[in-house]
């Protein structure tokens, strides 16, 4: 759902903040669509669905349950598949909530960013930390053990006791998922702009660095685990849909700016593609009115891209890659193969920043902070 | 078009003169007036610079080349021929300016009517003066309000010793006065004392390279004459060429039937490359030879620099660009040279920093072409006292332009660093200030007195290292801009000097290696060390960047490293963007020069290397 109420100083998605949204519409073409690239993939069971945007939220329980039943009449949806919504913790959330449950989604994903309300003016949020707390309250109430928060560092001006402070107040009503995501700052946003011209400070790398290690001793300490760069999980409570993005398993990106990779076995082919939807709404919507699908490209992606892509992706995860999920993409070229002669991997390992055993290729605790740092390397030794 | 037949002026209606002045008093507004005058241009407000052909000499507006104009000139009731020789009005090129004086037999010499004697008023005065030629001071730019032409003509008389009544107040803007100077020229410059019977003696004094016609030297004829057809030979190549064509200029060139003794023009005579008619030379007839004339010099390069393409794939375009660019002056020396970062390039030679500078807009004007300049370096020198080294070298002194040729202090018994005579001309109030200046640069003083009441005149002993970068600059912003320097070359002294390395983790790394006198190393290896610790990007550990000497450190910084290097978000749509980019890392990779364990990508030393002013 590509649309929102104003944006944030940070952000740089393919959002629109538009006067009026004509839902009727959007919501035939994203079932239309949905249709469509189901049939192109002839894919048989679909394991998790996620909403996101722009701002999910702002859509009707219509909506969303429209695409649900287009989803399981094009494949198979189990009753247990994951459904994830995306969720914005302003005023009026909270008494649809329901109507969402009831349309099919079972998993919440809510973004409170911030528990400080100087710090959400600064990112342009339009909700205050009272109303996220009270959101993430009655999510935890309709969706519980299955609601996840957002929560940036890293912001202008923030002290590392500021950030500690923030993560404590978080951890005392939050669920089993967090995601912890360092600001970025993006070029060509309002919050990137202050402080390239000094408006507000940016902070320092050293700082940034502490943060996060602060975040991860924390939250392993307070029973979560530290299962991907970004992302925190206790009690088991793990994103299925982000996951599947990490071990390289197929997805389909349906609506505006959405990414997929699939195999078009519909069409007869047998190789994964990269695509994505047309970004703007008005044109993907002429797009899927008169061809079924708004796909503004496809690009097939060889085997060394995908083995590329497998490795980037899996090194983000404490589990890493195993070796059966490599030898999926790569059957004659074992992880072993790749990376255990003496190299840029052996090197890795020996200073304690990677992990090559039965189990598989990994980073160490040490290693997933500075992972890209190792890319590259690991990158051209695959290429080799 | 028709040729001008240049034997209707007879020696005695002819008058060769050259315009001298410090930077920016009005030589070339005063030249441009003379030619309007004359006719020799019509009367626009579009002359400015007239004879600045170079568009880096208009933007800058200095001189670079020195052109030459003949003017006709009515005055009670006679004909007469005067050759305006307009000279480089830069410190760098005074050899240049010392070659076109000895074609003439006067001076102007312009001095602004507010600023009033500056260095190069002086320097270019005691080089007219040595040439023994005759000099009139033209006070200039007496309608700006500040002018005090009483105060110039007073300091002209105390430091040059010409009386006041002698000088003529104008302003060349305005074409105020200017009349008179032309009377002044032909009343009080002597025409020049030569005979046509006599055989061929002609200096070169400029030349220029035409894509079409060749060479072409401005000559001036000091006996005898010149007409298509004649052998002749140059005095200092010994080879033989036959004259195309000869003509004056007005400024552009025209075609005559002959040049004769005294006269001033051009000559085209089939050479290809400028280094054929080189500045100073004397040409002679075949089988006539004379004696040369003298003072000439063969070209010395006071600073260097490297130059490299940005990147290598555009090697062969720099090259090309070079060898147009020197075919235009030959005071440019051309050497190979190879960086291990920069890759192959030249060291290019050039007579002062602003020559070098002139050089470098040019190639980016006219060529389109953007380099990498290293820090200049001077020509060091080292008495070698090792048998080995004598014997492979062939000489027991030699001359060290690169770092890596540097031998160590064992091997050697002295070194030698260039060293300039400064003048420096300044109002009183910042004595103190350039004195310190001087002294920070290792300058010695030789004599300080005053020329006026308010202004000193200092001369100083320089190393030359220690002025090629910035010392002009630094001098000009103390002082407010008021103070002026001119400088000419003092031959070598002794001098302490030293290789300083820079290490990464213990490694040396090559292309940083620099030569430098053993008071400065200090400063200058904290400097590079912190302009290193700027560009190289934090790695996995941590380095250690250090300035050493032999194995002495004598500065350091420390580069921490990474704790957190890894994108916060990469779902769906981040992913296509972060392949590319870490795709791009990983080439980068292989590009990046390793010293050790330490990666540090090329434009990293580019950074470091590039001289101040390029930033």
């Amino acid at each position: 759902w590509p649309y929102c109420r104003k944006r944030c100083s940070y952000c740089n998605f393919n959002a629109y903040v538009v006067q009026a949204v004509d839902e009727a519409a959007v919501r035939t073409c994203l079932v239309r669509e949905a249709q469509t690239l189901l049939r192109l993939s002839q894919v048989h069971s679909v394991t998790s669905v996620f909403f996101g945007g722009g701002t999910p939220s702002l859509a009707s329980p219509r909506t969303v349950a429209a695409v649900l039943e287009a989803v399981a009449g094009a494949a198979h949806l189990p009753g247990g598949a994951e459904v994830t919504l995306e969720a914005n913790p302003s005023s009026t959330i909270t008494s649809r909530l329901a109507g969402f449950r009831a349309a099919g989604v079972n998993r919440l994903s809510i973004g409170v960013q911030s528990l400080n309300d100087a710090e959400l003016r600064m990112l342009g949020r339009d909700h205050t930390a009272a109303e996220a707390r009270k959101a993430v309250e009655t999510a935890r109430g309709l969706f519980p053990g299955r609601t996840s928060i957002d929560l940036l560092f890293g912001l202008p001006g923030q002290s590392l006791d500021a950030w500690a402070q923030r993560l404590e107040a978080a951890l005392r009503f939050c669920d089993d998922h967090i995601s912890l995501y360092q600001l970025t700052l993006e070029r060509g946003t309002v919050l990137a702009a202050q402080v390239h011209r000094g408006a507000l400070p940016a902070p320092s790398q050293d700082l940034l660095a502490d943060m996060y290690q602060t975040a991860r001793e924390v939250l392993v300490a307070t029973g979560f685990r530290h299962y991907e760069v970004s992302n925190f999980a206790r009690k088991g409570a793990l994103s299925t849909h982000n996951l599947s993005y990490w071990c390289a398993d197929e997805y389909i990106g349906v609506g505006p700016g959405a990414h997929g990779r699939f195999v078009l076995r519909g069409e007869g082919g047998c190789s994964r593609e990269a695509r994505v939807q047309t970004l703007e709404p008005i044109a993907w919507m002429r797009e899927v009115q008169s061809q079924g699908h708004g796909t503004r490209s496809r690009v097939v992606l060889n085997p060394l891209e995908q083995l590329e892509e497998l490795l980037t992706l899996g090194l983000r995860t404490d589990e890493g890659i195993t070796h059966e999920r490599w030898g999926h993409f790569s059957p004659h070229l074992s992880l072993q193969a790749v990376f255990g002669d003496p190299g840029e991997a052996r090197a890795l390992q020996q200073e304690g920043w990677l992990v090559l055993d039965s189990s598989g290729l990994r980073c160490t605790w040490a290693g997933l902070a500075v992972l890209d740092s190792l890319l590259p390397d690991l990158l051209w030794q695959l290429q080799r | 078009q028709e040729k001008l037949d240049m034997s209707t002026y007879p020696v005695e209606s002819i008058r060769n003169f050259s315009i001298i002045a410090h930077v920016d008093h009005g030589k070339s507004t005063l030249a441009d007036r003379l030619l309007e005058i004359t006719g020799t241009i019509s009367k626009t407000d579009r002359n400015k610079q007239v004879l600045d052909k170079l568009q880096v000499e208009r933007e800058r507006g200095i001189t670079v080349k020195a052109q030459s104009a003949s003017l006709f000139y009515n005055h009670e009731g006679i004909n007469y021929l005067l050759n305006l020789i307009d000279t480089p009005g830069h410190v760098d090129f005074s050899y240049e300016v010392s070659r076109s004086l000895s074609a003439c037999q006067g001076v102007l010499l312009v001095v602004d009517a507010n600023e009033g004697i500056q260095a190069q008023t002086v320097a270019n005065f005691y080089l007219a003066f040595e040439a023994q030629l005759s000099i009139i001071p033209v006070i200039n730019k007496i309608d700006l309000k500040n002018a005090d032409p009483e105060r110039v003509e007073k300091q002209i008389e105390k430091l040059f010793d010409i009386p006041t009544d002698e000088c003529v107040r104008i302003s060349a803007k305005h074409g105020t006065n200017v009349e008179k100077v032309l009377q002044k020229v032909i009343e009080k410059i002597p025409p020049p004392q030569c005979n046509i019977a006599d055989p061929l003696k002609a200096l070169v004094f400029d030349s220029t390279f035409d894509h079409y016609r060749g060479v072409i030297a401005n000559i001036a004829l000091f006996g005898g004459e010149i007409a298509k057809g004649q052998k002749i030979v140059s005095a200092h190549t010994k080879k033989r060429y036959e004259v195309n064509e000869v003509g004056i200029l007005t400024p552009n060139e025209q075609p005559t039937h002959k040049l004769y003794a005294g006269q001033v023009g051009y000559l085209i005579a089939g050479m290809k490359e400028v280094a054929e008619a080189q500045i100073g030379d004397t040409l002679f007839l075949y089988k006539q030879p004379v004696e040369p004339l003298p003072g000439f010099k063969s070209v010395k390069p006071m600073v260097f620099a490297g130059m490299y393409p940005v990147d290598q794939t555009e090697y062969n375009n720099l090259k090309s660009a070079l060898e147009r660019l020197t075919l235009n002056d030959s005071s440019v020396t051309v050497h190979r040279d190879s960086s291990l970062a920069l890759g192959a390039g030249w060291r290019l030679g050039f007579l002062g920093l602003l020559h070098m500078e002139v050089f470098n807009q040019r190639l980016e004007q006219e060529y389109d072409m953007s380099v990498i300049l290293t820090a200049p370096t001077v020509p060091y020198k080292a008495v070698l006292s090792s048998a080995k080294l004598i014997k492979e070298y062939g000489k027991d002194q030699i001359t060290i332009i690169n770092p890596a040729q540097f031998p160590d202090k064992f091997s050697v018994s002295e070194y030698l660093e260039p060293t300039v005579l400064g003048t420096i001309v300044t109002p009183h109030e910042y004595i103190g200030k350039i004195i310190t200046l001087c002294q920070d640069r290792r300058a010695v003083q030789k004599d300080m007195l005053y020329i006026d009441e308010n202004r000193v005149m200092l001369k100083y002993l320089f190393p030359l290292n220690e002025i090629v970068v910035d010392f002009y600059d630094v001098l000009k912003s103390l002082s407010s801009g008021y103070a002026s320097f001119d400088y000419e070359d003092a031959g070598y002294q002794s001098a302490d000097l030293i290789k300083m390395d820079i290490l990464l983790n213990g490694n040396p790394v090559e292309e940083l290696a620099t030569i430098i006198h053993s008071d400065k190393a200090h400063a200058a290896g904290k400097l590079l060390c912190e302009r290193l610790k700027e560009t190289i990007p934090r790695q996995l550990f941590e380095i250690a960047i250090q300035a050493a000497i032999g194995k002495k450190i004598i500065a350091r910084e420390t580069l921490k490293p990474y704790r957190k290097n890894v994108v916060a978000k990469c779902y769906g749509g981040d992913i296509t963007r972060r392949m590319k980019l870490l795709k791009r890392q990983a080439e980068g990779k292989r590009l990046m020069r390793k010293i050790g364990n330490v990666e540090v990508p090329r434009d990293a030393f580019i950074r470091v290397l590039r001289r101040e002013t390029d930033k």
